[in-house]
């Protein structure tokens, strides 16, 4: 009896160190996560995607008809030490057959500086904006607003360096500013020897009683752009033209979000009520490179959207969402024709989209999703059905607001 | 005049930078900390919780208002083992507070302090959210808030030196009360001792093992996944066999799973503070356990 009471003891002190000791080794080793995206697409329109007024770039696309994979991230981040953090993520992805790595997001972060602030040197998503930080399996439609798409090719992201600074108040309030190389769309050509974008935010935030709370944002983005091409296409004749823009570019932005549950218990019941503005403004000259002979123009332009978003999980693990996204610009230029061969040329048409999002999340893990939108992006209009899955394997997220 | 006007900006940044009052401001993740660190720290300090009864501490999210909070903080004290693993570290990294950032004096976690139940021998998501150091919820032992106590009171010490004659007094004090609590309490719950109780989720495992209280379900089918209805009468067949004299859940959780349950086996549901401020008679640590044990105790009946 008292032989197996001590056997027993025995066992349990050794499960207690066994689970202890892969708790410790866990800790030195980065969080590591893996991030799949599953989707299915359906057009009601097969034509060449266009947004009018805009010339496209980065990863700006509608997304791929029929069974397909979304990026593929694999992310590790750690603390480096008791004064950096480091972050690397890297997106997997299909493109026309080809598998392409891409390095998303690398760079090393100041943990403990002092006096709220910090600093961040390597390739990172721009905190202007609310959602333009955050990656977009966090999002909370399985597309980017298309003001995101138009602007910043979906998401701006750079090489550079930002500092922060949280001003201690009792209102949360940070500013911050990015200086960064300028190579990447929606900027081109590093110029200023690869200094050629810089960044400014400021955001502001609290709470309204237990149930409420709230954040603003401005910001204003400003590049020097050498030579930024966008979407090429072939004329009949077969010579391909890259429409490419050289000049200023700037942009300014304001974000709002407000999130309710009752009691500020947002397991059972949540609502997120978001939108963003953003206008650009350019000035420069757009050439029509492989046009013979070369074909150029002055151009002056703007470029605004917005779009309006609510989520609402009424029930634990379900969300239902509405997004509406509308698009303006005007743009100005000496020769008309060349503006409408970058798709400078808005062809009288404000785009806009209209959508619907419904997720069921079986644990904070994995999630599905079913979205339908009526896109008029351009003048065919468009419906789009997505089905998409998305799980996370390894780490436990972040809970950012 | 120049000079003037720089001397007004220094002050003003200096005046930003440097708290307004001398108080300890101390941030706690959750309102039991804060009834513990006023026991222990009285004027000197100033506290703020992160959460209220009414919030799950798991699913918090890395509101605004928190970042500036923890920003001017002096001491964290969370509950820690991975319960605000989602939005602490988050809150940590954006504040830039070198003073408590984990490994610092003024970093507390109140579950570092004591020996763990349910330490995970597989760890694997196929469990449901399991932490790996074990179950957070510790609080719920006041046999353990007494060693936490004791670590907390060593730790105000350091952080203000100029306090300690006034922390040792308080110390003193809340012990004196404190063991005496624990021993009526002790006595109050006898009848409580072998009783099957099935819970919402594993938050009172602390406050079982103290009180020899057997778990007979767990209303989760796997930690922090919702109640399911096959889960539920999976239950039922279960306290068909051996019968269990009430269901418990925290003010935070649903009460849908455990009325439906209530329902089908006609055993009651009994709702407990889990924490301070979880109904209105509960206002300190002293009054969560004297509420819990009268609350457990009315369930008997």
């Amino acid at each position: 009896m008292k032989k197996n009471s001590i056997v027993a003891g025995m066992i349990s002190v050794a499960c207690f160190y066994s689970a202890a000791v892969v708790a410790e080794q866990a800790r030195f080793n980065p969080d590591i996560s893996l991030t799949l995206d599953g989707r299915y697409g359906s057009y009601s329109n097969v034509s060449d995607y266009e947004l009018p007024g805009y010339m496209l770039g980065g990863e700006a696309s509608r997304g791929e008809q029929g069974f397909h994979l979304g990026h593929t991230e694999l992310s590790m981040s750690s603390n480096i030490d008791d004064m950096f953090f480091g972050k690397f993520t890297t997106a997997i992805a299909e493109h026309e057959g080809e598998t392409e790595i891409e390095l998303e997001e690398v760079y090393v972060e100041t943990l403990a500086l002092g006096n709220g602030i910090t600093a961040k040197a390597g390739r990172f998503y721009s905190d202007i904006g609310y959602l333009n930080n955050q990656h977009n399996h966090s999002w909370d439609f399985t597309d980017e607003p298309l003001i995101y798409r138009g602007l910043f090719g979906n998401q701006l992201i750079d090489d550079g360096l930002q500092f922060s600074w949280l001003v201690p108040t009792e209102t949360y309030f940070k500013v911050g500013i990015e200086a960064t190389r300028g190579e990447r769309f929606p900027a081109g050509g590093a110029a200023n020897d690869g200094s050629g974008a810089y960044a400014m935010f400021a955001k502001f935030g609290g709470d309204v009683g237990l149930s409420h709370a709230w954040q603003l944002g401005f910001s204003h983005w400003r590049a020097d752009i050498e030579n930024r091409a966008s979407g090429s296409h072939a004329h009949d004749a077969g010579a391909v033209e890259t429409p490419s823009f050289s000049g200023e570019s700037t942009v300014n932005g304001i974000d709002f979000v407000w999130k309710w549950a009752p009691k500020g218990n947002n397991r059972e019941q949540n609502l997120k009520i978001q939108s963003e503005y953003f206008v650009r403004d350019e000035d420069g000259q757009v050439e029509l490179i492989g046009s013979n002979p070369l074909e150029s123009t002055t151009y002056n332009g703007q470029q605004s959207g917005w779009y309006l978003q609510t989520v609402y999980q009424f029930i634990p693990r379900w969300r239902v969402g509405y997004r509406y996204d509308q698009l303006d610009s005007d743009n100005q230029g000496a020769d008309s024709d060349v503006l409408m061969e970058a798709g400078l040329d808005n062809e009288g048409h404000k785009p806009e989209r209209s959508t619907l999002m419904l997720d069921y999340s079986y644990s904070e893990y994995s999630r599905f999703r079913l979205q339908m939108s009526k896109d008029d992006s351009y003048e065919d209009s468009d419906n789009i059905v997505f089905l998409q899955y998305i799980v996370t394997l390894g780490a436990h997220g972040a809970h950012r607001f | 005049m120049r000079k003037g006007i720089s001397f007004f900006i220094v002050t003003f940044l200096l005046s930003l930078t440097t708290p307004l009052s001398a108080a300890i401001n101390v941030f706690a993740c959750e309102p039991e900390w804060v009834s513990l660190i006023d026991e222990l720290g009285g004027e000197r300090i100033k506290s703020y919780s992160a959460t209220t009864a009414f919030q799950d501490p798991h699913h918090v999210e890395a509101r605004p208002s928190l970042i500036a909070k923890i920003r001017r903080a002096d001491l964290v004290v969370c509950s820690g083992a991975e319960l605000e693993v989602g939005w602490l570290p988050v809150l940590l990294r954006q504040a830039s507070n070198t003073e408590i950032m984990p490994g610092k004096m003024g970093y507390f976690e109140a579950a570092a302090q004591v020996e763990r139940l349910d330490i995970p021998v597989h760890i694997d998501r196929s469990s449901g959210d399991v932490h790996a150091s074990g179950n957070p919820h510790v609080h719920l032992d006041p046999r353990r808030i007494q060693l936490i106590a004791d670590a907390l009171f060593n730790r105000l010490k350091i952080i203000d030196p100029a306090g300690s004659d006034y922390y040792q007094n308080r110390f003193d004090d809340f012990t004196q009360r404190w063991q005496a609590a624990i021993q009526q309490w002790q006595l109050q719950a006898r009848e409580l001792k072998g009783q099957r109780i099935v819970v919402h989720h594993r938050d009172w495992v602390y406050l079982f093992d103290w009180l020899g209280i057997e778990i007979a379900g767990a209303l989760e089918p796997r930690p922090g996944l919702p109640a399911s209805p096959g889960h539920v009468s999976l239950l039922k067949k279960g306290l068909i066999k051996e019968p269990a004299k009430m269901i418990v859940h925290t003010p935070y959780q649903s009460t849908r799973a455990a009325k439906r349950l209530s329902q089908i086996t006609n055993i009651q549901v009994v709702e407990l503070p889990y924490t301070v401020g979880g109904t209105e008679q509960v206002n300190d640590l002293f009054e969560l356990f004297t509420v819990t044990i009268a609350k457990l105790k009315g369930g008997l009946e």
